[in-house]
């Protein structure tokens, strides 16, 4: 395969995204067939420009928490002092994965009530667990050497922590924060079910109303925004590894 | 002797002491859907018993607060847990007036942050312990065993989330069922399907980058919309292949469920597979070929038995992700735990949510450890064996 060709086609995936977004009606068309007894082929209960805004916007806040508190926690756990949650806290991250999202967003709804809240603990707690656990990874695997050479430089712990540790795991972190955003955009799809405002709003529009041209673009919107920042993190992720002089995965 | 204190344990008195004498212990409401009324630890039980649990609870924390031997943690742990257990039973008959049947007493936050804290000290000791594989499976059946006889025995009758169990136990194990189908099933035709695809994968390269892609991009389709889109397919399948509709194909329900949990189970067991085969160490295979192996032979008789733990790890990521996903089933029509998750957020009425949510988790969470044991006893013992 030509080495542009993949490029080629992100490129185009990203503009067919934008356009079905900003200016859905044009394809109208193609989702027609889609649909029975004359019903509509373009959500219409909202803008798609809207709804994506904040679908994303909701993913943003949430993996950002998530991020700053995982690896403030591996961090801490890392240090001579946290040390002896170290064992827990692995087990924990076990625990945790094994919680599926629904019950973790329909254990919120008594807690904050409907809407963007309950989507926002959900995401921030399933966020947590790739980015914790990549992080975790990252820092208790850093060569010897180099700590070694940190220590001899005299550099003291926060300055090996600044700019040793965490710049060499930077790739790491954020194959665990590509993860998690990639769960958490399709999870967040789920958040719609306690009335939050996402595209799964247009999916369950389409469920319930059994038009499958409203599915059909909700999961597709995602999904090409999934894979569009899938892509776009991986490629800072190769860019930092080559600059940390390690092999990306 | 000085006294030393134990940093994790630091962590769990304070939210022992929190949840014992800050927060409310269970709430109690009028009816199933009205806001409930908090009641702590001496207004939810009978003096005597309140007492007892304030100690035991007070003991275990402060057993957890310093450095103490593990065994003691252990028992600690164990007792403040099955005391919780027991006691928060008794406070739903004391709280519930005689007669009420419309009366909902619930655990509140209080009492599952004493949860909390107390499983933390468990795990924290049962990790520092570092049990053999056949013994954590031991200590999740004693458990499951507990947890078993305290709802057989009926001392949990009169909390809420076991009246909406009693409203509704037929269709509790119908739709138990009916997820553990989904689940399992699912992921049975995905290891069928899978390993092989897998295999062929490894043998020949150019497949490998394509159907690792495609399976990739599966996996980002939210799975609410990946059930919606397979309502159409199977719906046409149902309609124009003769008796695809008597076996239960159907454009709703069990069918597009099924096919959705399957195609989210082929990445992971796809990828394992070819993983743990490029991962078959060369000497192994050059042996083989030595050996004079057909390429048959070598695949069954030394690189799948070596691949397999990497495999297996593929099945346990797959399983507990298909038991939590299967509950989205139920927005089509699919069944499972999802019916009261999704039926108790519609109605408002968190018990229901709950006698949804806690058997997938437990069901997730025993699937994980038993599959981690599993995985664990594989790969040791393929190093113990001489190479």
């Amino acid at each position: 395969m030509k080495a542009w060709l993949p490029a080629l086609l992100r490129l185009a995936l990203l503009v067919l995204l934008v356009v079905f977004i900003a200016s859905p009606d044009w394809f109208e068309p193609l989702l027609k067939p889609l649909t029975e007894n004359g019903a509509p082929a373009i959500y219409n209960q909202g803008s798609l420009l809207t709804l994506t805004l904040l679908h994303l916007r909701t993913v943003l806040v949430a993996t950002v928490a998530a991020t700053i508190v995982a690896v403030a926690l591996a961090i801490l756990v890392t240090r001579p002092a946290g040390t002896e949650f170290l064992p827990l806290s692995r087990s924990l991250v076990n625990i945790g994965q094994t919680f599926p999202p629904v019950a973790v967003l329909a254990l919120a709804v008594p807690a904050v009530g409907f809407g963007e809240k309950p989507t926002l603990i959900a995401l921030f707690l399933y966020g947590l667990l790739p980015i914790f656990e990549n992080a975790l990874t990252a820092l208790t695997t850093l060569p010897g050497n180099v700590m070694e050479a940190a220590r001899g430089a005299g550099m003291t712990g926060w300055q090996r922590l600044m700019k040793v540790e965490l710049l060499l795991s930077a790739p790491v972190i954020l194959g665990g924060i590509r993860l998690s955003v990639v769960i958490s955009l399709a999870t967040a799809t789920i958040g719609s079910t306690v009335a939050a405002k996402t595209l799964g709003e247009v999916i369950i529009a389409g469920l319930i109303s059994n038009n499958l041209a409203f599915v059909l673009q909700g999961g597709l919107i995602v999904a090409a925004l999934a894979v569009l920042i899938y892509d776009g993190l991986s490629a800072i992720e190769r860019y930092a590894a080559r600059r940390m002089g390690r092999e990306a995965e | 002797m000085t006294l030393r204190f134990d940093k994790l344990g630091v962590v769990i008195a304070a939210i022992v002491a929190y949840a014992a004498f800050a927060a409310p212990f269970a709430t109690f409401r009028a009816n199933r859907i009205v806001p409930g009324q908090a009641r702590s630890i001496l207004e939810a039980l009978p003096l005597t018993l309140a007492i007892l649990l304030i100690a035991i609870v007070i003991a275990g924390g402060i057993i957890a607060l310093l450095r103490t031997p593990l065994l003691l943690r252990l028992a600690a742990s164990v007792i403040a847990l099955v005391a919780l257990a027991i006691l928060i039973g008794t406070a739903g008959g004391f709280l519930t007036p005689a007669g009420n049947t419309f009366a909902r007493v619930a655990p509140a936050s209080g009492f599952w942050l004493l949860i909390f804290a107390f499983t933390l000290l468990l795990a924290d000791v049962l990790t520092r312990l570092d049990l053999s594989p056949l013994a954590r499976v031991g200590v999740l059946a004693v458990a499951a065993l507990a947890i078993g006889a305290l709802l057989v025995s009926g001392s949990w009758d009169s909390l809420s989330i076991l009246k909406e169990y009693a409203s509704r136990a037929d269709s509790f194990w119908a739709e138990g069922s009916k997820h553990i189908t989904l689940a399992l099933g699912s992921l049975a035709v995905a290891v069928v399907a899978g390993i092989p695809l897998g295999i062929l994968c490894h043998r020949v390269e150019p497949l490998r980058a394509g159907v690792l892609n495609v399976l990739n991009i599966i996996q980002t389709i939210p799975s609410i919309a990946l059930f919606g889109l397979l309502i159409a397919p199977l719906g046409w399948v149902a309609a124009h292949v003769p008796g695809a509709a008597a076996v239960g194909i159907r454009g709703i329900g069990t069918a597009p469920a099924f096919v959705a949990l399957f195609l989210y189970s082929l990445l992971p067991v796809v990828a394992n597979t070819v993983v743990g085969l490029a991962g078959v160490p060369r000497a192994a295979n050059d042996a083989a070929r030595g050996m004079g192996m057909t390429d048959r032979q070598r695949l069954f008789d030394v690189e799948f038995p070596l691949a397999f733990p990497v495999v297996l790890t593929g099945i346990r990521i797959v399983l507990v992700q298909n038991i939590g996903l299967a509950t989205i089933a139920a927005l089509i029509g699919g069944g499972g735990f999802g019916v009261f998750v999704f039926q108790g957020v519609g109605q408002t009425a968190m018990d229901l949510v709950l006698l949804g949510a806690l058997p997938t988790v437990a069901l997730a969470f025993a699937a994980a450890i038993i599959l981690d044991a599993v995985i664990e006893m594989t790969s040791t013992s393929r190093r113990a064996e001489p190479a």
